[in-house]
């Protein structure tokens, strides 16, 4: 990997509310490679949407991106104008949602919207129909040229996922969002959808960046993972390194609290923190068995402590 | 895309069938309906010209002859009232479609936008909402002069703000949707966006305050023109009927009745049809 398709570098988000500002992200540091499935996993509220919408730029009026770089294909993000950035919507960057079938106006026919997708990009015509039809074909959907009639609430969660799917990547995106795509579906529509996507981005050598709360998700899946804690990446490496030996003491805790027979399950201690009032110094330390003074003065950066295995925490940082 | 036409099409069907099958909403209908043909065929039937006055013939009472009576100039009531009936009808028709469309246009962009323009536009229309309709009416229509065109823009002026505020209500709970987000991802523009699929959820809303308004509408243009302030004498407008009469209602009831009816039975089914339609969406939704 020379230079990764998308780097996100410290970026930091605050939300302005009537309690007052939510710092929820806290100098985020990630990296998609190209053709690579990257997991981003946390609990719920620990920045990984807010994440996934600020490298968008959709995220709400209410929330100020107060530094950092999203850069992709070396080009800050942060930093196009709103119609440059629409162009990248939809064309380089799409994305999917966790209830696929809220996702679909319910006014509209699924064909509409599809078409919508290239129309937005200047695809119009029978040209733009038969693109449409030809990838509702690859998504495994039957008889095309009804469903475009269809409207969203005659569909299944998993159809409407399978559409999202198609519309997501009619132009070809090099990078796909996948914002807990699987989450609000039955287990068994799970796996296939997992697999749909897995195939359809390695033919189309498409990166993804996959959030999901589920490590089992998060395994099957991807390439590399990242793991979230109160708006920070705390670790980051190959999804083998990082469930065989996880460094930080979050991601340990995470993952001795997923329930396997035969052995006691483990919860981490206390509470995730309010974004109101964050915890000084590194954010984990209230809750962190190993924690140490420093913790709680100084903030951990995300170091390399291994060849493409990076964590923040002062255990291995040697500062 | 032709399926999805055929799908609106079986919906307004279907819509329509809901509407008829209360009772109000058919009697309203049929009163609409029956206002609609009468504005288009009025004239065909009126037995005599509504300007032609016939002193001789003055302040008679329903007959044969003239089967609503005559007024203080001898004029035909019942031709006066079918030619009025046009008149009221293009008024509230124009001004609904006037009102609705700003008031539809300024509250998907205070709604969809935020910020300081909807901040601005809202204390606008708090303003007109400090004022009874009636009155803030009057006194556009007393600065501009009496003529129907004045009246319309008159109530026009004073209509759209209820429009504005409710698409404006009805934007911001479609706004946070996650298909308006999901549009965004894909390219789409925020103009593409209020069109395509911002509007389609709040036509009904507007549809049934429109309806709803016609009512309302017909009433305040007849007041106006009651007061002085709206259509010139000689048009045969029914609230100008109303006022010509009001010096003869003790003895000659007809001259005022007529117009009047007219003009209660007009609002009367506007508002069932408006009410029948309310509840048709409501069961639309709530299924």
């Amino acid at each position: 990997m020379s230079s990764p398709l998308l780097e996100v570098r410290d970026l930091i988000v605050h939300f302005y509310t009537r309690e007052g500002v939510v710092k929820a992200l806290d100098g985020v540091m990630l990296s998609v490679g190209r053709g690579e499935i990257v997991s981003l996993v946390g609990e719920t509220g620990s920045g990984k949407t807010v994440t996934a919408l600020s490298i968008m730029r959709l995220l709400d009026h209410n929330a100020r991106i107060v530094r950092g770089e999203v850069l992709f294909e070396g080009r800050n993000l942060l930093q196009l104008s709103e119609e440059e950035m629409r162009r990248i919507r939809g064309r380089e960057i799409s994305m999917i949602f966790q209830e696929p079938k809220s996702a679909l106006n319910p006014v509209l026919t699924v064909g509409f919207q599809l078409r919508e997708a290239l129309e937005a990009h200047g695809e119009e015509g029978e040209a733009a129909l038969e693109k449409v039809l030809s990838m509702l074909r690859r998504v495994g959907l039957p008889d095309p040229e009804r469903l475009v009639n269809r409207y969203p609430h005659e569909l299944s969660g998993g159809m409407a996922q399978r559409v999202m799917i198609a519309m997501a990547l009619l132009m070809r995106p090099k990078l796909l969002i996948a914002d807990e795509p699987t989450s609000a579906l039955d287990v068994t529509v799970q796996a296939q959808i997992l697999e749909l996507i897995q195939s359809l981005v390695r033919e189309m050598n498409t990166s993804v960046l996959f959030i999901t709360h589920d490590l089992g998700v998060a395994a099957e899946i991807s390439d590399r993972i990242a793991v979230m804690y109160a708006g920070v990446v705390v670790e980051q490496g190959n999804v083998y390194d990082v469930f065989e030996e996880p460094l930080h003491p979050y991601t340990r805790g995470l993952l001795a609290a997923i329930p396997r027979p035969g052995r006691e399950l483990m919860a981490i201690e206390g509470e995730v923190p309010s974004l109101l009032n964050p915890p000084s110094g590194c954010r984990f330390h209230p809750r962190c068995p190993a924690v140490m003074e420093v913790c709680k003065r100084v903030k951990p950066r995300l170091v390399e402590v291994e060849p493409g295995r990076l964590v923040a925490c002062h255990l291995y940082g040697g500062e | 895309m032709e399926g999805a036409r055929r799908t609106s099409i079986r919906g307004s069907l279907l819509m329509a069938r809901l509407v008829l099958s209360s009772p109000t909403g058919f009697a309203g209908a049929v009163i609409v309906a029956g206002l609609l043909i009468l504005s288009l065929i009025g004239p065909v039937l009126a037995p005599y010209d509504p300007y032609k006055q016939d002193m001789s013939e003055r302040l008679m009472p329903p007959s044969w002859e003239h089967p609503f009576g005559t007024d203080q100039l001898g004029r035909d009531i019942l031709s006066r009232v079918l030619y009025g009936c046009r008149i009221s009808l293009s008024i509230a028709l124009l001004v609904v479609a006037i009102s609705a469309t700003i008031g539809l246009l300024l509250g998907l962009v205070s709604g969809y936008f935020g910020g300081l323009v909807d901040e601005a536009l809202m204390r606008v229309t708090d303003l007109f909402f400090a004022f009874p309709r009636l009155i803030l009416a009057m006194a556009v229509a007393a600065a501009l002069g009496p003529s129907i065109i004045n009246t319309m823009l008159a109530i026009a002026t004073v209509s759209w703000p209820v429009y504005a505020r409710l698409v404006r209500a009805c934007v911001l709970q479609v706004r946070n949707e996650t298909y308006i987000e999901a549009a965004r991802a894909i390219g789409a523009g925020h103009v593409r966006i209020l069109f395509r699929h911002v509007l389609p959820m709040v036509v009904h809303v507007v549809l049934v305050q429109a309806t709803l308004d016609l009512g309302s509408i017909i009433l305040l243009a007849a007041g106006l023109s009651f007061i002085g302030l709206g259509a010139p004498p000689p048009t045969p407008e029914w609230g100008l009927m109303v006022s010509e009469g009001r010096l003869y209602i003790r003895s000659q009831w007809w001259v005022s009745t007529f117009p009047g009816l007219a003009i209660m039975i007009s609002a009367l089914g506007f508002n069932m049809l408006g009410d029948a339609l309310r509840d048709a969406f409501d069961v639309r939704l709530g299924r």
